[in-house]
């Protein structure tokens, strides 16, 4: 008999979905049917990263046959061991419906996935991010000992250079180039630096691929080290982030132990450690020279560029700093060459990019694609906009980037073409906004952020981005006046050209590009204090209960989440003070006694 | 609250050489330890590491993680990313303040939760999400959180 193995995906979002409490109703059902004897415990299950889908966690894919069991209830794990592994029969009603409403038995077949190139999220949600052994497996460390072995440094910089591959951080500046730089540069010291500090509301690929595959990021930092010459190389990881810190430890560690990291690599006379920095909770310090003052020691804040970290970076010496992503791609190139990494994704972006669905789709998650993917194509992967509603917008690159209306949806997703649709590829948050969404809520959302994340050195973004948002919220509270419009557009303009670094020139994307496509929103607003889909609270008026309609069947009560409702004498009551306007009570009245407004 | 003694964090810096360097991996640390960085801590944590007072200080305040005043037994936090605030992050704010009667930063009275906010935890597809010490909780509605604070 074939020997079964479970992959339950414990990447953050299952976990918050119960993931554990899934694992453990396994150990016990395998335990109670004596499976144990045919699959040790610890072996049969094995913790993966980040699968992918993440709004069917928890999940579980049995091998060899790669059946996929999502949304599971611990009720359902008695049933799994009971029918699939002990009778071989798949549990049909617990498979996945896809959008099609077809049941989906493997893993691979699920819509969501087959849209899907994955390059940097290949081991993710395949092997044991803990354990070495698995990574070696899938041909873990054979890159950088191909590059260390066999290759001349300055061949690794030049496959670098013609793959093509630009920076996944947001800004797509040309990796090989930037090694380049750096390879030349004479020192005594340089530094690799991984920039994981993936601030970005709504952004989580990093956070993804270094709890799932953090091996993965050290290969791609050592073969950097190899190429320009450095011996250190430091991982910036969000406090915000412990399980991908978790296993960035254990991994550091094991390689260590292994011989992975530390001196005299592979008998090449060639060192290389890493260690891990974890932030404390500032934005800002995703801009590479912030995050550099970061590890020294000192406040991130922003330097004047040049001198650039490739000339002087980390306490002066030259640095390389690359993005997690970017790093995730390393070790595919050298092992198959720029050639092969140049036919993924366009002439200009080659390879692929991953994003992080969420927002008011199907199916969230993380989506990695081959460059050039068209925007209705990702929102196509992920099934579409959630509950038959209608598409109104994406948000891509989150607070520094911008919303895409529906007259752009055909855009194809590469740094150039992004770019041209008044947005930027950012890290790679892709938030889809249906029609319930408050365009002008959601500048404000993302002006509220980059005005508390401002670090303060430079008075365009510490005080604009301020006053910007004051007018924003003049606005949402049905204050606001003509000529705030223009106000907020002359202040965006200012900000954006007078800004010292990265952070503040592109906080007011958000705005610019919702005052572009959507100024009719904000016209509402403005002129008829009224806000269209009722999110902004102070221009929607409480909910009440036409009493004659009434049946007080008690829904309502139990769907207010503010506890506003009350029983009356023959009627249900809404206190106005304390309904927030959700319209969740009206969403669920069976006879339409509840509106907006007092209409009695 | 445990009143805490500067003894105890010495093997801490211990552990760290001296200068700069290793700052911020150490205020983590002592943070860990003691749970917050009173003005004291800081002038001891300056004076081991051979580094100016005003750095160290400069350097809790910047952070937001670093915190100055004790915090309760356990800290809840709403994640205020872009998918939370679209999926109703807001209510669970206004639920939580009123149940523990505090506002944003501050600690119940029986010292048992600090009540914050908290930027993106990337669990976007679960929104809207609240994490209370390291745990995750997805899809929170706020008829929830009774149930959920009781598990503490």
């Amino acid at each position: 008999m074939v020997r079964k193995e479970i992959l339950i995906c414990s990447g953050t979002g299952c976990l918050s979905a119960g993931s554990e409490e899934i694992e453990e109703r396994l150990m016990d059902e395998l335990w109670k049917h004596e499976l144990e004897d045919k699959y040790p415990l610890t072996r049969a299950i094995k913790r993966t990263g980040c699968m992918g889908p993440c709004n069917l966690g928890p999940m579980i894919i049995i091998r060899p046959e790669d059946t996929f069991y999502g949304n599971l209830k611990p009720a359902d794990v008695e049933r799994i061991v009971e029918e699939h592994l002990l009778k071989g029969r798949v549990v049909y009603d617990l498979l996945i419906e896809d959008i099609d409403g077809r049941r989906v038995e493997e893993f691979e077949k699920l819509d969501f996935i087959r849209g899907q190139k994955k390059v940097v999220m290949r081991d993710s949600g395949d092997i044991d991010p803990s354990s070495l052994e698995d990574y070696l497996k899938v041909d873990g460390y054979m890159a950088a000992r191909k590059a260390i072995m066999d290759m001349e440094r300055n061949e690794i910089v030049k496959e670098i250079k013609d793959s093509g591959l630009r920076g996944r951080g947001g800004a797509g500046f040309p990796t090989g180039l930037k090694w380049e730089l750096a390879a030349k540069e004479i020192s005594d010291q340089k530094y690799i630096v991984c920039n994981g500090d993936e601030g970005d509301p709504g952004a989580f690929m990093d956070r993804s691929v270094l709890e799932g595959d953090p091996h993965s990021i050290i290969e791609g930092m050592m073969i950097a080290g190899y190429a320009v010459g450095a011996d250190q190389g430091y991982i910036y990881v969000r406090a915000e982030y412990p399980l991908a810190i978790r296993n960035l430890q254990k991994a550091i560690r094991d390689a260590e132990s292994e011989g992975y990291l530390g001196e005299n690599l592979f008998n090449q006379g060639f060192d290389f450690n890493v260690e891990l920095r974890v932030g404390a909770g500032a934005f800002v310090c995703g801009e590479e020279t912030a995050l550099l003052s970061s590890i020294e020691g000192k406040q991130g804040r922003p330097k004047y560029r040049p001198p650039y970290p490739v000339q002087s970076g980390l306490w002066g010496k030259p640095t390389v700093i690359n993005n997690v992503e970017t790093f995730g791609n390393i070790a595919m190139i050298i092992k198959y060459g720029s050639e092969w990494f140049r036919d993924i994704g366009t002439e200009g972006s080659p390879g692929t990019k991953v994003f992080a669905v969420a927002g008011d789709v199907e199916n969230t998650g993380l989506i990695e694609v081959a460059m050039g993917t068209t925007i209705r194509e990702m929102i196509n992967i992920a099934g579409g906009v959630a509950d038959g509603k209608r598409f109104k917008a994406v948000q891509i690159g989150g607070p520094a980037g911008g919303v895409i209306p529906e007259q752009y949806l055909d855009t194809p997703i590469d740094y150039d073409s992004l770019k041209e649709a008044g947005t930027i590829m950012g890290s790679g948050g892709f938030i889809v906004l249906d029609e319930d969404t408050c365009m002008v809520d959601v500048a404000k959302f993302f002006l509220d952020f980059t005005q508390d994340e401002s670090c303060g050195k430079c008075p365009p973004c510490r005080l604009g981005t301020k006053r910007m948002l004051d007018i924003l919220d003049k606005i949402t509270k049905g204050n606001g006046e003509a000529k705030d419009l223009d106000k907020l557009q002359d202040l965006a303009e200012t900000i954006q050209a007078t800004s010292f670094c990265g952070l503040g020139q592109a906080s007011p994307n958000p705005v610019l590009s919702t005052l572009k496509f959507f100024r009719d929103e904000y016209e509402t607003h403005v002129h008829d204090k009224k806000c269209p889909t009722g999110t902004c609270k102070a221009l929607v008026e409480a909910y009440t209960i036409n009493e004659e309609t009434c049946v007080t069947c008690g829904r309502c009560i139990e769907v207010c989440p503010v506890d506003a409702i009350s029983s009356g004498e023959n009627t249900y009551v809404i206190d106005p003070e304390k309904c927030i306007s959700c319209s969740e009570c009206a969403k669920i009245c069976p006879v339409d006694a509840i509106s907006e407004g007092d209409e009695k | 609250m445990e009143k805490y003694h500067l003894r105890d964090i010495l093997p801490i810096i211990g552990e760290y050489e001296k200068g700069a360097g290793n700052l911020i991996p150490l205020l983590h640390e002592v943070q860990k330890k003691i749970g917050y960085l009173p003005k004291e801590v800081q002038e001891f944590i300056a004076e081991e590491l051979s580094v100016p007072y005003s750095q160290v200080h400069s350097v809790v305040t910047f952070y937001s993680f670093f915190t100055m005043e004790p915090r309760g037994e356990h800290t809840i936090s709403v994640c205020t990313g872009t998918a939370c605030h679209v999926k109703g992050a807001e209510g669970l704010t206004k639920k939580l303040k009123d149940m523990l009667d505090v506002e944003e930063g501050g600690t119940s009275d029986d010292r048992k939760f600090t009540f914050n906010t908290k930027r993106c935890v990337g669990a976007c597809s679960k929104a809207p999400i609240i994490m209370i010490d390291g745990d995750v909780y997805g899809k929170v509605q706020p008829e929830d959180l009774e149930d959920i604070l009781d598990r503490y």
